[in-house]
């Protein structure tokens, strides 16, 4: 079954940002914060409404770091590994991530639930290690500290299901 | 809302008495900067609230009414890696690392009786005695704050208090004087150089600008600081966005621009919401938007927020991204100062290239001058991380020497560390070693070293870090954020990285080292952006400076240890006891043996994953 998209909420999107070319970028982030991902046919929507060929858009979300053409988990973990975190040992995170959730960069839980992306520098250099979860950021980590976070989440998750 | 010139100076006159008053007064700051928040200090700050909330403060004997509003919210204070911090005013006292469970003993003790809370000030890592204040502590004595004076004493999301700092007066008085050409000679004047790297004068910058025709200009500021390990932008748009709004209304009035840019990448999502809530703010009181304080100057100003992608701090490619493109840098000539943001002139600077505006036209170029050295004037604010006890945003004269940052400021390596360099500049930047500790610190020094300012990323490295992987790393970082445009960038990058990654993996040669040093010099001369002509800095200063390590991984050992190809998982028959629960837990069953006797690592299975190291309760694993 094809799944058919409401597209409302897009529509929305594009009329907070006046409908304008420039504002491209910045209506992409907004849809991947409302989906976790930019589905093809939100693209394809969004090219006709601002009338940019999808090639162009495709473009542009793929040269951004930030973009994701894959579906991310209701979890996003972002794993620092910008300078600092690299030399304070970011690598071992995402082993630990790897044990926990048996996911590695770029790749999403079965159930939707995590996804783990490695990423540059986040500016919290000072708490290296580091990493974000849904915008929520974690410093000075292990990963004994990592796996426990993780596992708050999920116990989280057993509990409002 | 501000209608004329005199309302506006009026009204800062009097944030001005009240902010003292402020200060004179009962009042706490917590640290909400990024550092902070993420050990948690929000929660410190409601806890602070609810106490005050439910509490009837009496200082002084006078009862408190307006409780609440007397816990604020300030600013990065510098030392993250110590936060969250808690500034008591007026007495200074500086507390660290202080959690939600000590908010009641700080009421107690400091808010109803002005004591300190000796265990929770600040240890001073150069004499490890507990100073009362900052002021008080080495590292802090061995800095000039200039961006950042007032430090931990502001609050980064109140107009008012910007105000209250003497705020917005500079902007006012180059709209009285109303003589582009004068802000223009007093930025020529002071000397002041673009901060985002390159450290071109910004004066010079501003009268091209100011020059070019067009029938409309725009002025942008750089916020992209997509270094890794770099994080003073993020940590000054979130402390003080108003300096750096007020740097580029400055410009604009001088350049005759009407709309604004402000790029900041979107993994800062709070700088993005301080810079937004300032927009509002000095939108609210008339000091952006039309017909400015009624002089007739008008302008506008929006955020762009960046998606992660480092090419797009490259000036050229980031007026693509603001068009809403693929930010891939073009040939310069024509500079945005000519040809910039859909065809129109375009002033473009740093974060904290703008928030210096506001303090020249304040005192004057020849007193900015007095900070730092003739041909780099001025502070400069780094970020310091790595193993030192310190980490965090230091500002300093240009002219400081690393061995000042290090070990006066920093407080030295942390207990099991040796020095051994420092990555300055970001990606792009080079790696110094013990020899360069006394070079002073500033533009022109720094190049002639072989290394850059940069935007000003300081990673200090120990023993433990291996230089040729520092080079691998960075190496990756910048061949994958290569925008592909021209060849040697593109493919030399890509088989550099290739190159480093077999010295890493053990398979280095002779030959690959003459290989990387010739890709080096060519990737360096041919490619079109700054991003490709940089990038192979870390493998020419590694060469450089430490080649000896290069040599010894082609002779098969990594002397810091750190590259795991050359690790050797080894149980030393001596201390095992034959127990077997190192090869249960074995993922790769690489560990057999007899209960009872050594048991044996098969190399070729291991995988050198080390969890046999922590399974084993008699030490009997080595590492070699
Ligand atoms: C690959 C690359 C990345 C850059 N990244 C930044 C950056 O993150 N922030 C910045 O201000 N300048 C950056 N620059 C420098 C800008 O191109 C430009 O020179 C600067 O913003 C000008 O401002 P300034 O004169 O105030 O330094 C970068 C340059 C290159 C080549
Ligand atoms: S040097 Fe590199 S980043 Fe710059 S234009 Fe060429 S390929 Fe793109
Ligand atoms: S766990 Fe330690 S003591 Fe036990 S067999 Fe393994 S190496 Fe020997
Ligand atoms: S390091 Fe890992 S793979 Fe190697 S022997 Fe130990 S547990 Fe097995
Ligand atoms: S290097 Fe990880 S936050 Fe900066
Ligand atoms: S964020 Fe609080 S000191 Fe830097």
């Amino acid at each position: 079954m094809k799944l058919k998209r409401n597209f409302a909420k897009v529509e929305e999107i594009l009329k907070k940002h006046g409908y304008r070319k420039d504002n491209l970028i910045k209506i992409l982030l907004d849809v991947q914060k409302e989906y976790r991902y930019l589905p093809e046919d939100v693209i394809n929507y969004i090219g006709v409404a601002l009338d940019i060929s999808p090639a162009k858009i495709y473009g542009v979300a793929t040269f951004y770091a930030q973009f994701s053409l894959k579906p991310k988990g209701k979890y996003t973990i972002l794993v620092c590994d910008g300078t600092a975190c690299h030399m304070a040992g970011s690598t071992s995170l995402i082993g630990a991530i790897k044990e926990e959730l048996n996911i590695g960069p770029g790749e999403v839980t079965e159930d939707l639930m995590f996804s783990l992306d490695q990423v540059g520098c986040l500016g919290a250099c000072a708490l290296a290690p580091v990493m974000v979860i849904n915008e929520e950021v974690y410093g000075n980590l292990t990963p004994e500290k990592v796996k426990e976070i993780l596992r708050n989440l999920k116990e989280r998750e057993m509990e409002n299901a | 809302m501000l209608r004329t010139i005199d309302e506006a100076i009026q009204y800062i006159e009097e944030k001005k008495i009240e902010r003292k008053k402020k200060l004179e007064d009962l009042n706490v700051y917590v640290c909400v900067g990024t550092g902070c928040a993420a050990k948690g200090s929000l929660k410190v700050y409601e806890a602070l609230k609810k106490i005050f909330k439910e509490n009837n403060v009496n200082v002084n004997l006078q009862k408190l009414d307006d409780n609440e509003e007397r816990v604020r919210k300030t600013g990065c204070c510098g030392r993250c890696s110590s936060g969250p911090w808690v500034i008591v005013m007026p007495y200074g006292y500086f507390y660290s690392e202080v959690k939600p469970e000590d908010v009641k003993e700080i009421y107690e003790e400091t808010i109803l009786k002005g004591k300190p809370v000796e265990r929770l000030l600040f240890t001073d890592p150069a004499t490890g005695e507990r100073v009362e204040r900052l002021e008080d502590a080495k590292f802090y004595k061995a800095q000039s704050f200039y961006i950042m004076e007032d430090i931990g004493k502001c609050e980064c999301d109140s107009i008012d208090d910007y105000m209250g700092r003497g705020g917005y007066l500079s902007f006012i008085k180059v709209l009285k004087e109303g003589n582009p050409d004068w802000v223009v000679k007093t930025i020529k004047d002071s000397g002041l150089r673009g901060r985002g790297g390159a450290g071109f004068p910004t004066g010079v910058k501003w009268e091209i600008t100011k020059n070019s025709k067009g029938d409309r200009k725009f002025v942008v500021c750089n916020g992209d600081e997509g270094d890794p390990g770099a994080f003073m932008n993020r940590t000054l748009l979130e402390r003080d966005p108003h300096a750096v709004l007020e740097g580029m209304l400055i410009a604009a009035y001088t350049i005759g621009a009407q709309k604004g840019y402000a790029y900041i990448r979107a993994e800062y999502p709070v700088a993005v919401e301080m810079f937004r809530k300032a927009i509002e703010d000095a939108k609210r009181l008339g000091l952006v938007g039309e017909n400015i304080l009624g002089t007739g100057f008008s302008f506008d100003i929006e955020i762009k927020e960046g998606a992660g992608a480092f090419v797009c701090g490259e000036e050229t490619a980031l007026l693509a991204s603001i068009e809403g493109k693929r930010g891939v840098p073009r040939p310069r000539p024509p500079y945005p100062a000519q040809v910039g943001l859909w065809g129109y002139p375009t002033l473009i600077n740093n974060v904290e290239t703008y928030a210096n505006v506001p303090k020249i036209i304040r005192d004057g170029a020849e007193n900015y001058r007095k900070r730092g050295v003739p041909n780099s004037p001025g502070t400069k604010m780094f970020s310091v991380t790595g193993p030192v006890r310190l980490t965090g945003i230091i500002e300093v004269e240009f002219g400081t020497t690393l061995r000042q940052i290090v070990y006066d400021i920093c407080g030295g390596l942390t207990d099991d560390n040796e020095f051994k360099a420092v990555q300055i500049g970001g990606p792009s930047g080079a790696c110094l070693s013990e020899a360069f500790l006394d070079l002073p610190l500033d533009y022109d020094s720094l190049k002639s070293a072989g290394a850059m300012v940069g935007s000003g990323g300081i990673v200090v490295l120990s023993k433990k870090a291996c230089m040729v992987e520092v080079a691998r790393f960075f190496l990756d970082f910048t061949k994958r954020e290569s925008c592909g445009k021209c060849i040697p960038c593109r493919e030399g990058l890509m088989q550099s990285y290739r190159i480093l990654e077999r010295f890493t993996q053990g398979k280095g040669t002779y030959e690959d080292l003459e290989n990387l040093e010739f890709l080096a010099g060519l990737i360096k001369t041919a490619s079109a952006c700054g991003l490709g002509q940089t990038a192979p800095n870390p493998i020419l200063s590694t060469l450089r400076l430490f080649r000896d390590e290069y040599i010894a991984h082609i002779e098969g050992i990594c002397p810091s240890g750190m590259c795991t190809a050359f690790k050797k998982y080894v149980i030393n028959p001596e201390l095992c006891k034959g127990c077997g629960l190192c090869a249960r837990s074995c993922p790769q069953s690489a560990i057999s043996g007899e209960r009872g006797k050594p048991y044996v690592i098969d190399q070729e299975k291991c995988a050198k994953c080390g969890i046999c190291v922590e399974k084993c309760k008699f030490k009997a694993i080595e590492i070699r």
